[in-house]
């Protein structure tokens, strides 16, 4: 199996990044919130993307902040990918109302945009990593559960799984030997997009005041940190719009690459 | 000798494929076909999927199908070769000069737009007629294609009419521009039987009096002897044998073309009733949930072990439902069943295991009826791990022994449905069926996927598996030849009611009530003038009353 | 009754449940949720009277179902509340900042649609060639990055370096159209860039899937040039998926503008909301997210309008 140029490019940047992430403290020349600098300073020897809007070593903050930023947008997708799979596969293996109470369940929330839903959710509550994890891996959950259950509705309707059914098989058997290894690349192809969304969604979240919470250092946190810069022509806030660029068509180019193998079911954005 | 309309010489037609996973290929479907057509003659192209006639008969208008390609040769229409001709020429030899019939008129009509703007879009676009001759010329059409009220039948849109209607009015949208010739690609094979046979009737008259030439193709040779003067059969993109009708049908000089002819002429003798069935069917009446008709009407049926009761219907006659209402999926509204003497409970879920065990089901689709991840060694494997708790080298014997019940060697059991042909794959189906040791299985239409060659060996297989592993079979299907050959007993459905039942010699001979005599008598014969008998016999019935 | 008016019928009265479904959600949201409401907003280091006066005011110590009747019948005589910040009457602030959000959103909706239908059709042209493949590669890439850094990208870019428009988009009614117009330039080319990459794809797929059909295939076969098939053929049956994709991508718009009006500083509804949201003024936040909801439930209920009266199925009954 030969993988095609633009997917190793994909992985080879997706790796970098999480293993950045990963490293981060390692890899860092200076610590998260160490004030080192003057403010602004243009990029030079010492501090390779100079410093940003308090004087802090910018390479460190970027390098902190998207171990925040893949962290949650990791935990998120992992959260909305169990809970929205197994939902969506139980709602389509037990059919009838008790599909149709999640369906619609899922229909009333997806009625309202997700931003939206979490700015009014976020009015109440406090504004932890914790809290942010969960509030945006249950309503992007909605989305995978879409897939999820469209996917195995399809496998659900094949006879192969009738056939395992008057064999006499346990719904468990069915759900994770007849429907799962057959629904596994879709939803691996969809993780990825999920994921994209995610980092967008922390970064607005953060960008507008309301997500990660300084002096913590997060990709769309820098933006906002460093937005005043622009008008002055300094480019602090535009490192994180790279960033989040090259990690999101890195990721974008793999998931691509798996659902051309497979599919051509896709979940949407917003 | 007249000189003829259609000329093709060395036509060599290749394709692109995409494996999945794999680089995009090129591959040759067609290597090198030479034949004739003269003014006003019909040629059927007649082969097993996967023969080329589709492509054929497209290249003739010099077009290729998704990625497929024309590649050598040469393809004269009225002394032009077209394959040299640049796009207007060709536009102008599409919807005039040559003309195309599709196997789904369904699909083939644009659902936004009414039937006559569609039927008369070529004439008036190619300049043969103004829109009023077109509209006038399309009405004669239809009424001489037996559609009713061919004054305002144009005037409706393509889901309006019914499936037989639509497919004569793609035959009216491919006759009214005058073309010197119609491309007929399968134009009856979606059609129930009693439909198929007006169908044909029609195109064959419309043919007749229109004084067209024709490229009829499809894959039963008993329809094409019908219509075609010449018959042309193909095998894998080559061309196996070529000459009239006549000769085709009675004197075959190719192996493969006498293996066609005699199709589906498998005898079966008719065994005995025993004196104890292995199920019983009893006044059972059934609807899906949300509807408020009866799918199944009070269905009396018995069947003996060891003996096969063929179920007999066209499409909506309920024959698939009986099956779902015996295997449990859909519990009847009224009625019993009684399995191997024992009441056997409604609903699925809650019968015994042995119950499910020993009735097993066999798919129209072997395609989907597989898991298309699991290797044909896990597919045999779980009912013997499930059933019988069998494991390692115990259970590697019996999955061995069952591929060599199919006639499958070695070396089958790593692989993928995917890797199997479509016989095969059927195959597969029947051992994992076997695996149980089942009483009864059922055969939904398990052959009407395959071709006619293919079907015929798997029905082989059945009756000899009938005979070493003492199993009955309820058997499924709309197809009265393939009836013939493996049924001891029959149940003739028409919308959702048993109109006629007994052992096959009784229900296959008069005197025999309307819809039987219907069905049988619509069944395609392999001779000669059948198609003119029946529609004769028809005419004069209706004189009489 | 004709069974098309039925279908709509049906639809219409579906809407108008998820959209009382949506306000209970949003009432939910900030109301039920665990944790003392009046503590979050007012700290931990509140006087028990301050929380005890908030709660009253927010009528908290009422059950929470007659709490949300008030509050729905309040709205639906056009009385949104009053905001806790600063006391004004809610209705009030939001009548031209909606006004000013719309403006925007038209504009944005005016380029993008006509454009990405153009470059949707240019992309199934030219399939798989050259131009489809520059198209897709720049849809990638727009995908990829958040409106808001597309916003400081293009400011920094266009607005600092070469000194084109105004990197902040104030309007007031003093001003002329032109002036607006010169205001909003870029948050207008950001929303574009937004939507734009979404309603082109899908508008390529949809036409796409159009283009395989049988009934196309008849079309060539009859001898019909390529662009009269498109006119007559492809184009009756593109116009419900199209809309349909048109629609949705003008409720995602409504949620950029979010985004954009925070980054341009544009007075707007956005930024009310987001503003609100830091202040923890729930009144405020409640009134905006009900708007916002009701925005996207109408236009996708539109999309699935469209989608029945073009379908010639229920058109034409039989």
């Amino acid at each position: 199996m030969r993988i095609p140029i633009a997917a190793l490019v994909g992985l080879f940047f997706t790796c970098l990044f999480f293993a950045m992430a990963i490293f981060a403290p390692f890899i860092a020349p200076y610590g998260m919130a160490e004030v080192v600098g003057d403010v602004w300073e243009p990029p030079s020897e010492q501090f390779r993307l100079g410093t940003d809007s308090i004087g802090r070593d910018l390479l460190s903050r970027m390098i902190y902040g998207g171990q925040t930023t893949i962290f949650i947008a990791t935990a998120a997708t992992a959260l909305s990918f169990i809970t929205g799979s197994v939902l969506g596969f139980f709602a389509a293996v037990s059919g009838g109302w008790i599909d149709q109470a999640i369906s619609r369940f899922v229909d009333l929330i997806m009625s309202i945009p997700s931003l939206i839903f979490a700015l009014v959710v976020l009015s109440v509550m406090p504004t932890t990593i914790t809290i942010l994890i969960v509030l945006m891996g249950l309503l992007d959950s909605t989305r995978v559960y879409r897939l999820a259950r469209a996917v195995a509705v399809d496998i659900t309707v094949m006879d192969y799984v009738e056939a395992a059914r008057l064999r006499g098989e346990k719904t468990a058997w069915i759900i994770f030997r007849e429907i799962l290894p057959n629904a596994l690349s879709p939803l691996v192809a969809e993780m990825g997009l999920r994921f994209i969304f995610a980092v967008l969604f922390v970064s607005t979240l953060s960008f507008l005041g309301l997500g990660v919470q300084p002096p913590q250092a997060d990709w769309g946190g820098i933006v906002k940190e460093n937005k005043e810069g622009i008008n002055y022509g300094i480019s602090a806030a535009l490192y994180p719009a790279y960033a989040i660029a090259v990690l999101c068509i890195s990721i974008n180019l793999v998931a691509d690459w798996i659902l051309n193998r497979t599919t051509s079911l896709k979940g949407g954005r917003g | 000798m007249t000189e003829p309309l259609l000329k093709v010489r060395g036509l060599k037609i290749g394709a692109t494929i995409y494996p999945p996973g794999e680089k995009a290929r090129d591959i040759e479907i067609v290597h090198g076909v030479d034949f004739d057509l003269e003014p006003g003659k019909v040629l059927g192209l007649i082969g097993e999927s996967g023969a080329g006639k589709s492509t054929i008969g497209l290249a003739s208008m010099a077009y290729g199908r998704g990625g497929v390609e024309i590649t050598g040769g040469s393809v004269e229409v009225n002394g032009r070769d077209v394959l040299q001709s640049g796009i207007r020429d060709i536009r102008r030899l599409r919807g005039a000069e040559v003309t195309y019939v599709s196997q789904s008129a369904a699909a083939s009509f644009n659902p936004a737009k009414k039937i006559m703007e569609q039927v008369t879009e070529a004439a008036i676009l190619q300049n043969k007629f103004t829109k009023a001759e077109a509209e006038e010329r399309a009405v004669t059409l239809f009424a001489k294609l037996g559609l009713p009220d061919p004054d305002n039948i144009g005037q409706r849109y393509p889901h309006q009419v019914s499936g037989g209607q639509l497919q004569r009015c793609m035959t009216a949208l491919a006759l009214c521009p005058e073309p010197d010739l119609v491309v007929f690609d399968e134009p009856t094979t979606a059609l129930d039987v009693t439909t198929q046979i007006d169908v044909l009737a029609a195109i064959k008259e419309a043919i007749r009096d229109t004084g067209v030439a024709a490229l009829y193709i499809t894959h039963d040779l008993a329809v094409v002897a019908q219509v075609s003067d010449h018959i042309m059969v193909l095998r894998m993109g080559d061309m196996v044998e070529y000459g009239t009708v006549d000769q085709i049908i009675n004197q075959p000089r190719e192996e493969y073309t006498r293996a066609l002819v005699s199709v589906r002429s498998i005898e079966h003798e008719e065994k005995q009733p025993s004196p104890d069935p292995v199920l019983k069917v009893e006044g059972i009446t059934a609807r899906y949930k949300g509807t408020d008709f009866d799918v199944l009407k009070d269905v009396n049926v018995e069947l003996h072990r060891g003996q096969t009761l063929a179920v007999v219907g066209e499409s909506g006659s309920g024959k698939s439902t009986l099956a779902r209402v015996i295997t449990g999926l859909l519990p009847p509204s009224a009625g019993s069943i009684t399995f191997d003497g024992r009441s056997l409970t409604p609903d699925m879920p809650s019968r015994p295991i042995d119950d499910l065990r020993e009735l097993q089901m066999i798919y129209q689709m072997a395609d989907t009826a597989m898991n298309p991840r699991q290797t044909v060694g896990t597919i045999i494997g779980r009912p013997l791990e499930f059933y019988f708790g069998l494991r390692g080298a115990e259970k590697q014997k019996r999955i061995q022994e069952l591929l060599d019940e199919i006639e499958l060697g070695d070396g089958f059991q790593d692989r993928y449905p995917a890797e199997l042909s479509g016989g095969q794959k059927q195959r597969v189906c029947i051992a994992r069926a076997l695996a149980a040791k089942p009483k009864l299985i059922i055969c939904d239409e398990v052959t009407s996927a395959l071709d006619p060659l293919v079907a015929d060996g798997i029905l082989k297989l059945l009756l000899d598996l009938q005979k070493i592993e003492d199993v009955a079979y309820l058997f499924i299907t709309h197809d009265l030849a393939t009836v013939r050959a493996i049924a001891d007993s029959i149940a003739v459905m028409y919308q959702g009611e048993v109109v006629r039942y007994g052992p096959k010699s009784q229900v296959l001979s008069p005197p025999f009530d309307d819809y039987t005599d219907l069905l049988l008598s619509s069944v395609p014969e392999m001779r000669l003038g059948w198609l003119e008998e029946v529609i004769a016999n028809r005419k004069m019935e209706s004189a009489g009353n | 009754m004709h069974p098309i008016l039925k279908l709509v019928a049906q639809r219409l009265a579906l809407g108008f449940l998820l959209l009382i479904a949506a306000s209970v959600l949003i009432f939910a949201g900030t109301s039920i949720l665990p944790g003392d409401v009046a503590q979050q907003i007012l700290g931990q280091s509140a006087t028990p009277e301050a929380l005890e006066n908030l709660r009253r005011e927010l009528g908290l110590n009422e059950p929470a179902l007659s709490r949300y009747f008030s509050w729905l019948g309040g709205i639906l005589q056009g009385d949104l509340g009053t905001a806790l910040t600063n006391g004004r009457d809610i209705a009030e602030s939001l009548g031209t900042r909606l006004a000013n959000t719309l403006f925007l959103a038209f504009w944005a909706a005016l380029i993008s649609v006509p454009l990405a239908i153009f470059l949707g059709l240019l992309a199934v042209r030219y399939k798989d060639r050259w131009p489809d493949k520059l198209i897709s590669g720049v849809t990638l890439t727009t995908i990829s990055i958040p409106e808001f850094m597309i916003g400081y990208v293009l400011i920094y870019w266009i607005s600092i370096k070469f000194g084109w428009f105004s990197s902040v988009a104030i309007i007031n009614d003093s001003m002329t159209l032109g002036q607006k117009l010169n205001a909003i330039a870029i948050p207008v080319m950001v929303l574009t860039l937004v939507v734009l990459a979404h309603m082109m794809r899908m508008t390529r797929a949809a036409i796409l899937n159009v283009m395989q059909s049988a009934y196309i295939e008849t079309a060539e076969l009859k001898g019909m040039p390529m662009l009269r098939i498109i006119r007559k053929h492809a184009f009756p049956n593109a116009i419900a998926p199209i809309v349909n994709v048109v629609m949705i991508n003008l409720a995602y718009l409504v949620v950029g503008v979010v985004v954009v009006e925070v980054v341009f500083a544009y007075p707007g509804m956005g930024q009310y909301l987001v503003d609100h949201v830091a202040k923890r003024d729930i009144p405020v936040v409640q009134a905006c997210g009900l708007i916002f909801a009701a925005v996207y439930i109408g236009l996708n209920l539109v999309a699935d309008i469209v989608s029945i009266l073009a379908n010639p199925r229920l058109r034409h009954p039989k």
